[in-house]
């Protein structure tokens, strides 16, 4: 996959790290060597911002007087438990006393650099930097510990919040007290610190309670929708039935005058056309704001999708799969028309998905104030850096003059990613010339998601004379959110015919070695017309994985072979399979190894009753370049006559290289896999009309607590590179499950939801 | 004007007669620990109890409790609660968290009933409040755990 998940932290090409004192603290962070501009120079601006107390460049952490060192993480808390994940790798490099962290989330000022909460990536993509950020301050503090006790730097060790040497010791509060620290590291001296070996870690891989559990566990968390502004007006959107191409016609609010609490209603204009036909009802509070936007009558001049329906878009997508010239080549290996040419068997399948949504508990809102002209954004986020040009252009103001502030999200899993939510209510606030307050009700939440898009792939596969797979065809065509949202991420395909959507295709280049693969990714043009396609969690391995490992266990059935032996045959990590370091370190082995490790487990090829059956699927996680390796075996039940599926068990086994905080590691797992479940059962909507039919939990129905099945995860031991975590562990259930039913039935899922 | 109980206090709302219960719990009295989700009393987020019963504030004209005790998680003060918000923390449940007011008040309502609910108590009861982010095997965790802590 051409996609690097380091390649949207941004452009910073030289960084060096910081230390000063600031009156009673002592700050550390990263200073941006800016071109034109000298190292030296930033030096000073810290100096010089130190000493004024405001804090120009970025500040990762800073230890006060009492020693409490003040963590900031410049990614979104939606559950994962991010913050605390990432403050104790930064605490356990800086040998710092983990009750006296306290970790704050940032607004979207230029210096935290480029902003995104995403792709299961936040480990991954800053363990080095944060772990290089802990190890230059704790080399600062030994120094400067060394220095107060007389000792040599040497024959310090920094633990706990204190520097000892020979039986004496010397805490960071007293010094931090002494307030003459200013050093500088370069990006190379930085590089070169010594990081702690695994072994002597004392936070990272060690149980943890997570910092945001308690507010959470007494109602005083404070969620976007939970700000409040004096003054401000409240908005309810009137949505058009068209995401695109809609225009007013007429807005009648007669009926809506005698609602007490009733202000007005606005017809939007967005100059980023990413609203298009949107009005606005404004009222004195949310009560009178619902009941008059049920009041006012809007006359839209629809959209030209108004009357695309979910069964248009697979058609569409069947169409598309089914034609060879179609789509951009991502996987070209051997040759893939000979193999099926030369073949003994051949076999076909066609796998779909249903249009699915993110249903984040905390409906879409906003709240913006302009102040002294700049324009301030209350709203959780996952993206700041791709919503803020937007907001630039619908509002004609600078990207600098927009600050979006940060709270607990009530759920992203990619809807957040986008926060589109943001512009109605800066456009009204704008042209009110107070505070909005914008919230979304549930049918107009999902009216306005980014679902996850319908999906169709193609597979064709080949086997010699001897029963032998010789190849793989695979197109995989949908709705492709990076090119409605970010298409500058969009590589190019190896066979020169454009760019492809690697959020759309990933886990199509898996890690079986297949002499002949080929895998084309094939945008749906009529979804990407119809509405605006999202980032699901789990993303495209979450759909694509469905399709590819379902079908792998269609081929090992084809041949009468153990679906884990025939996996495991092409699980030996040859070639383009070896992996590498420090991200996939003993490649599709180690897949190989998680399988082995959940066939054990799960008790594999045991004798089951009459229509039960186990199934198996393995995944790779989110991409190649961050592989976490996942081994999922489902037991389930079908009832023989009403062919209800009842999940018994799900095993999974996970290596993500070293985990560091197991409890929110095992507590992202816990819910990935129900998120498996729930995708591979029970949640699917669709189009009708050009707009989503299920938009409220009457007719959406994610999994409830009654069909919860047993569970058990085990993450494999490992010192390796930490990779992603909150999407894998969805992506294998859902055709385990599929294969499980198979095995208890012999019914084959093909589309999900499934419904038998 | 509409007279009622909240967190034992005494509470007044000048909110319509319709005005549902949530509303003016967060944005007239300022208690945002309770949560707008689904507003059609299907995700629970919006859970409070009313005289003891937990009672979906979004759907709950405001009239309705007039001269009523309302408790919120800001002032959940049982037993019962007060060992279900220890083992929330114990057991690491809340994800995004977004749900767990809703969440805290069914299983109070729970406890208060049935001291030691089974299984399928715990699946009866809980399984109209929604968690998202499909922490459930937390919450029955930790619904155990209060029970047993608790009720001991």
């Amino acid at each position: 996959m051409a996609m690097r998940a380091d390649n949207v932290q941004g452009a910073i090409s030289r960084r060096s790290f910081l230390a000063a004192s600031a009156g009673t603290s002592l700050i550390m962070g990263l200073g941006v060597v800016l071109p034109g501009c000298s190292r030296e120079e930033v030096a000073t601006d810290l100096a010089d911002a130190a000493a004024s107390r405001s804090f120009a460049p970025t500040v990762w952490f800073e230890i006060n007087s009492d020693g409490g060192v003040l963590i900031n993480i410049a990614k979104a808390e939606m559950g994962q438990h991010v913050g605390t994940a990432l403050a104790r790798v930064i605490a356990d490099e800086l040998g710092a006393d983990w009750d006296a962290v306290d970790i704050k989330h940032v607004d979207s000022d230029p210096k935290w650099g480029y902003m995104v909460t995403g792709g299961s990536w936040s480990v991954f993509t800053t363990f080095k930097m944060l772990s290089q950020a802990g190890a230059a301050g704790r080399t600062i503090l030994r120094d400067a510990g060394a220095a107060l006790l007389g000792a040599d730097p040497a024959d310090c060790s920094v633990e706990a919040g204190s520097v000892t040497a020979n039986g004496e010791g010397v805490t960071f509060a007293q010094i931090v007290r002494r307030g003459d620290i200013s050093r500088t590291f370069s990006e190379e001296e930085l590089g070169a610190l010594p990081l702690k070996p695994a072994a002597e870690r004392r936070l990272i891989g060690k149980p943890a309670q997570a910092r945001d559990v308690p507010a959470k566990s007494t109602g005083q968390a404070v969620y976007g929708i939970d700000v409040e502004l004096p003054g401000m007006v409240f908005a309810h959107p009137l949505i058009p039935p068209t995401r695109y191409g809609s225009a007013i016609k007429s807005i009648d609010d007669t009926a809506a005058r005698d609602i007490p609490g009733y202000q007005q209603t606005l017809a939007l204009t967005d100059p980023s056309e990413t609203l298009q036909g949107w009005a606005v009802v404004v009222a004195d509070d949310f009560p009178s704001a619902m009941k008059a936007a049920a009041a006012v009558t809007v006359e839209w001049e629809p959209g030209p999708t108004a009357n695309v329906n979910e069964a248009d878009i697979v058609a569409e997508g069947a169409k598309l799969a089914a034609d060879k010239r179609s789509g951009v080549l991502v996987v070209d290996d051997g040759d893939v028309a000979a193999a099926y040419r030369d073949a003994a068997t051949t076999h076909s399948a066609t796998y779909t998905t249903s249009t699915a949504l993110h249903f984040t508990l905390e409906p879409a809102n906003a709240l913006v104030e302009f102040v002294d002209g700049k324009c301030h954004i209350h709203s959780g986020n996952q993206w700041q850096s791709l919503i803020l040009p937007v907001l630039a252009k619908a509002l004609g103001m600078e990207e600098t003059d927009i600050v979006i502030h940060q709270y607990y999200l009530g759920g992203g899993f990619g809807r957040r990613l986008f926060g589109d939510p943001m512009i109605p209510a800066a456009l009204a606030a704008k042209e009110l010339g107070k505070p909005v307050k914008l919230v979304f009700q549930r049918d107009d939440d999902s009216r306005f998601d980014c679902c996850r898009s319908a999906s169709v792939q193609q597979f064709d596969a080949s086997f010699d004379v001897g029963g032998q797979l010789t190849g793989i065809e695979h197109a995989a065509a949908a709705g492709w959110p990076t090119l409605a949202m970010a298409p500058g991420f969009m590589p190019d395909g190896v066979d020169g015919n454009g760019k492809y959507d690697p959020f759309s295709i990933s886990g199509g280049d898996h890690w079986y070695t297949l002499a002949n693969h080929r895998v084309r990714a094939i945008n749906n043009d009529l979804a990407q017309r119809t509405f605006l396609p999202g980032w699901l969690r789990a993303v495209g391995p979450g759909w694509v994985g469905w399709g590819v490992e379902s079908f792998m266990d269609e081929l090992a059935n084809m041949v009468d072979a153990d679906p884990i032996e025939f996996r495991l045959a092409m699980l030996d990590g040859a070639g383009k399979n070896a992996g590498k370091a420090p991200e996939s370190v003993g490649g599709a082995t180690r897949l190989a190894a998680v399988l082995e490790d959940v066939r054990d487990r799960s008790g594999w090829g045991r004798e089951l009753p009459e229509g039960e059956g186990m199934g198996v699927a393995v995944c790779h996680g989110q991409e190649r370049t961050m592989p976490t390796w996942v081994a999922c075996v489902a037991h389930v039940a079908v009832d023989a006559e009403s062919k209800a599926v009842e999940v018994r068990k799900i095993w999974q086994s996970i290596d993500c290289g070293t985990v560091v905080h197991p409890d929110g590691a095992m507590a992202q797992a816990e819910g990935a896999t129900l998120w498996g479940v729930s995708l591979a059962l029970h949640e699917g909507t669709e189009f009708r009309n050009g707009q989503v039919a299920g938009r409220n939990l009457n007719r959406y129905t994610p999994l409830r607590m009654a069909d919860v099945p047993e569970i058990d995860i085990r993450f494999m031991e490992s010192t390796e590179f930490p990779t992603g975590l909150g999407e894998p562990p969805i992506i294998a259930v859902q055709p385990a499950i599929g294969n499980a039913i198979y095995a208890a039935s012999g019914i084959r899922a093909r589309d999900l939801p499934i419904r038998l | 004007m509409i007279e009622f109980e909240l967190n034992g206090e005494s509470v007044t709302s000048a909110s319509e007669p319709g005005t549902p219960l949530l509303w003016v719990i967060r944005d007239e009295l300022k208690l945002k620990g309770t949560k707008f989700g689904c507003g059609i009393a299907m995700c629970g987020a919006c859970t409070v109890h009313i005289d003891g019963e937990a009672t979906r504030s979004c759907i709950t004209p405001v009239s309705t409790v007039a001269g009523r005790g309302v408790t919120t998680i800001e002032g959940l003060a049982t037993d019962a609660g007060k060992a279900l918000q220890q083992a929330w923390v114990d057991e690491q449940v809340p994800q995004c968290g977004y749900c767990q007011s809703g969440q805290i008040m069914q299983a109070a309502s729970l406890l208060e009933s049935n001291a030691n609910p089974s299984d399928a108590d715990i699946s009866t009861a809980m399984n109209g409040n929604l968690c998202r982010c499909m922490a459930y095997t937390r919450i029955r965790k930790a619904i155990r755990a209060a029970a047993s802590g608790g009720g001991a």
